[in-house]
């Protein structure tokens, strides 16, 4: 019989990866001192992580949330924490939260912006969530109207009014149409539309409020303050920019020559001029050419001013979206059939606004923070706030506290915005490409 | 209804074209509200509390001006403005008066066409600097280093002073009076200059008050007070004899406590002049015989006003000095009522 040689019958079990490569210690090594220049930089990141948190931590630490003024806070925080301590005075905010976000607007209506902050929310889900019943959109398209009347008061006729101009126009549309003046349809339709608003819109909600008033407390737009001044006039911004701003990259693209030369003109005009010049025109300029005496309110000259700003940036930023687009799309709509309104709804539109989604966020976030710019002509946004509040004698000599809680609230909605644009990201993949 | 207004703005642009504004006491009586252009945020001067209502020394006028003209205080609508924006507010018709502590100068006067109706506080610029500094007059600040607010009049007195007195400085152009603070405090210079004012509301808000010190020169003269739009004498009248009004009753020791008593009981022929006991000074400018009793009444005379706002014991903390009574040796001086 022959020798059999030894074999083994079951694995040796595999020894464990020297400790220098595994867990922790490997991750370190690989990510923070995988070279020397890298180790040195790693070490100069952690000391100045140190550095600014062990001077940060105390300033937080010792923060005082229950005082009347400055100078309470600080004796507060000498009595607690010792002689030459120093401490955030947060009781400031604490008083005055209330102010950044509703401004001056009479505190027993607090319950209308807060209201139309939710609808606002609730008409935002179907545009931005397409899971959700396309139906909701009624809503959305119902909401500006909404958000005005809770938010200035008055009656709600006004804005059902305001409405009606649109059906007015669709109207007049389409009895033209049908009564065979198809070619001046949409020109009647416009002038009756603006007709409407300008003649009839006040004597017919005054009809129907002497009928039915509907009518809230009307609340002055003076009293318009703190971020809800930011967000009226950053989302109406938004709102109006992006259909506007599409109109004009179309017909900066558009093969009319009127309509080129407007539309070239006008988004040259606009990002040739700082936004603060034309809040500054808003102003100023108004203000001259207008009777005196006339109440033209400040914030819809700023809200108009603002909207018109950000549809040229928006217009740029559509017009490269359409322009990526390979020509067989166009062609491919042509030869569908489809007429210029069509091709463009169903297939030129949808695969370049796709494209754009990041540079519209972005442009979006930007219009939110220029927002901050109406402190420079009196209103009393976020930052103009600050100046107020720091000039009552109780609180004077606070800095920090009030512009942190400012960039505190900014960051939450500028990184929710980006948030949202990288979920649409996400989900518009289809590599088609 | 001017809710109405808001979206149909553009149909005033068209049909209001002709409205221009005849009286403004007409306008503000129509309305029932006054128009009152403030700052957005001084010290003392004009800031709104927790619940949004407006106080300060400029406030204080304003809420004379709607008590003697609407006959209640609280019937002002404030507009804060910057300083870019103030006088375009005024000169627009946006606010009826502005009292906005503004310099009156001969160029806003007659260039930019405003009537200044009086001075309710003579400020002028100084200099703060540290205790340690040393120094005890502004002309030992040879060579030093100076913050200063870029664009503002400061800036050129600043200059023109240190040449008439052969001395040299280094500027620290700043852009607002908060971050001036912040880099005076930190020893980015060695004085700070602004209107005396500032300087003292500032160094109240310090950690270590005690530390800093208001050197004695004041090296410009910087009267503030309420302006209006030029043409319309009627208003103008009436803002600068309220505001006379207000001075006057400190001079005669009426108080908002004892107006009603003294309408009543004083034997003063001036004193019934002006609280409408006697002869009828309100009707020559459209008013009622009791417009200064009720100014007087809206936040006290102008030592109460003072007093209350920004003098010794509030945290600005500013001697009365040049704004004490004539009689006491300031420059604060009412015409006769008669």
């Amino acid at each position: 019989m022959a020798e059999v040689a030894f074999v083994r019958h079951e694995m040796e079990p595999p020894q464990a990866p020297p400790s220098g490569q595994v867990g922790p210690a490997r991750w370190l090594r690989e990510n923070l001192f995988s070279s020397w220049l890298n180790a040195l930089l790693t070490i100069a990141s952690v000391a100045l992580l140190w550095w600014l948190v062990s001077h940060m931590l105390p300033w937080f630490a010792h923060g005082v949330w229950n005082a009347g003024s400055l100078t309470e806070c600080r004796q507060i925080i000498q009595a607690t924490w010792g002689e030459g301590a120093s401490g955030a005075c947060f009781a400031v905010i604490r008083e005055r939260w209330q102010q950044f976000l509703f401004g001056f607007y009479p505190v027993h209506l607090y319950w209308r912006p807060t209201l139309t902050f939710f609808l606002l929310l609730a008409a935002l889900a179907p545009v931005l969530v397409s899971e959700l019943p396309r139906r909701l959109l009624w809503f959305s398209a119902a909401f500006p109207g909404l958000c005005y009347w809770l938010l200035w008061g008055g009656s709600l006729w006004v804005p059902i009014a305001i409405y009606a101009g649109f059906v007015v126009g669709h109207l007049a549309q389409r009895l033209l149409a049908a009564a065979g003046y198809g070619l001046v349809a949409p020109f009647a339709a416009a002038l009756a539309t603006v007709l409407w608003w300008l003649y009839l819109v006040g004597p017919v909600a005054d009809a129907f409020a002497s009928v039915v008033p509907l009518a809230l407390t009307p609340v002055a737009s003076k009293l318009f303050g703190g971020f809800m001044l930011s967000t009226v006039i950053g989302m109406t911004g938004i709102a109006f920019s992006l259909p506007l701003g599409v109109l004009l990259a179309l017909g900066r693209r558009s093969d009319m020559f009127i309509v080129k030369a407007l539309s070239i003109g006008f988004i040259e005009f606009i990002r040739g001029v700082p936004l603060i010049t034309l809040l500054l025109v808003a102003t100023f300029l108004l203000n001259v050419f207008l009777p005196p005496g006339t109440n033209f309110d400040i914030i819809l000259r700023v809200i108009i001013m603002v909207t018109l700003f950000a549809a040229a940036y928006m217009a740029e930023t559509i017009r490269g979206g359409l322009a990526a687009l390979p020509r067989g799309q166009y062609e491919a709509a042509d030869a569908l059939g489809l007429d210029y309104w069509k091709s463009m709804r169903l297939i030129i539109m949808p695969q370049a606004l796709k494209i754009s989604i990041p540079s519209i966020v972005g442009n979006f976030i930007s219009l939110f923070k220029d927002t901050t710019l109406v402190a420079i002509i009196g209103l009393l946004d976020p930052l103009g706030l600050v100046t107020s509040i720091r000039a009552d004698s109780n609180w004077n000599g606070i800095v920090w506290e009030l512009y942190g809680f400012v960039a505190l609230l900014f960051l939450l909605c500028c990184y929710g915005m980006s948030q949202y644009s990288r979920y649409l990201e996400r989900k518009l993949r289809t590599d088609r490409r | 209804m001017k809710q109405r207004f808001l979206f149909g703005s553009a149909i005033a642009l068209v049909l209001a074209a002709g409205a221009a504004s005849g009286a403004t006491l007409d306008d503000v009586k129509a309305r029932g509200t006054l128009k009152c252009g403030v700052n957005s945020g001084l010290a003392g001067f004009a800031a709104p509390d927790a619940a949004g209502k407006w106080e300060g020394f400029d406030i204080a006028v304003c809420r004379a001006l709607a008590a003697a003209v609407l006959g209640d205080a609280e019937k002002v609508e404030f507009t804060p403005t910057t300083t870019e924006t103030r006088f375009t507010a005024l000169a627009s018709g946006e606010v009826d008066v502005l009292s906005r502590n503004s310099t009156w100068t001969f160029s806003r006067d007659v260039d930019l066409k405003f009537t200044f109706a009086g001075v309710n506080y003579y400020d002028g610029q100084g200099f703060m600097v540290s205790k340690d500094l040393g120094v005890t007059s502004a002309k030992e600040l040879d060579g030093a280093t100076v913050c200063i607010q870029t664009g503002t009049t400061t800036e050129l007195n600043l200059a023109d002073w240190f040449k008439t007195n052969g001395i040299t400085y280094q500027p620290v152009p700043i852009a607002t009076n908060a971050e001036a603070n912040q880099q005076f405090q930190a020893g980015a210079c060695d004085a700070y200059t602004t209107d005396a004012s500032g300087l003292a509301a500032s160094r109240a808000t310090y950690e270590n008050p005690d530390n800093w010190i208001i050197l004695p020169e004041i090296i410009s003269k910087e009267p503030l007070g309420p302006l209006v739009r030029q043409g319309d004498d009627q208003w103008a009248d009436i803002v600068r004899w309220t505001l006379n009004a207000l001075i006057a009753a400190e001079d005669y020791g009426i108080t908002a406590a004892n107006a009603d008593e003294m309408a009543t009981t004083s034997e003063n022929p001036e004193i019934k002049r002006l609280l409408g006991t006697e002869g009828d000074l309100g009707a020559m400018f459209g008013l009622d015989k009791d417009w200064a009793k009720r100014a007087i009444q809206a936040r006290g005379n102008y030592g109460e006003i003072f007093a209350a706002n920004i003098g010794e014991g509030t945290p600005s903390n500013i001697a009365r000095g040049l704004n004490a009574q004539w009689t006491d040796g300031g420059l604060i001086f009412s015409p006769p009522f008669r």
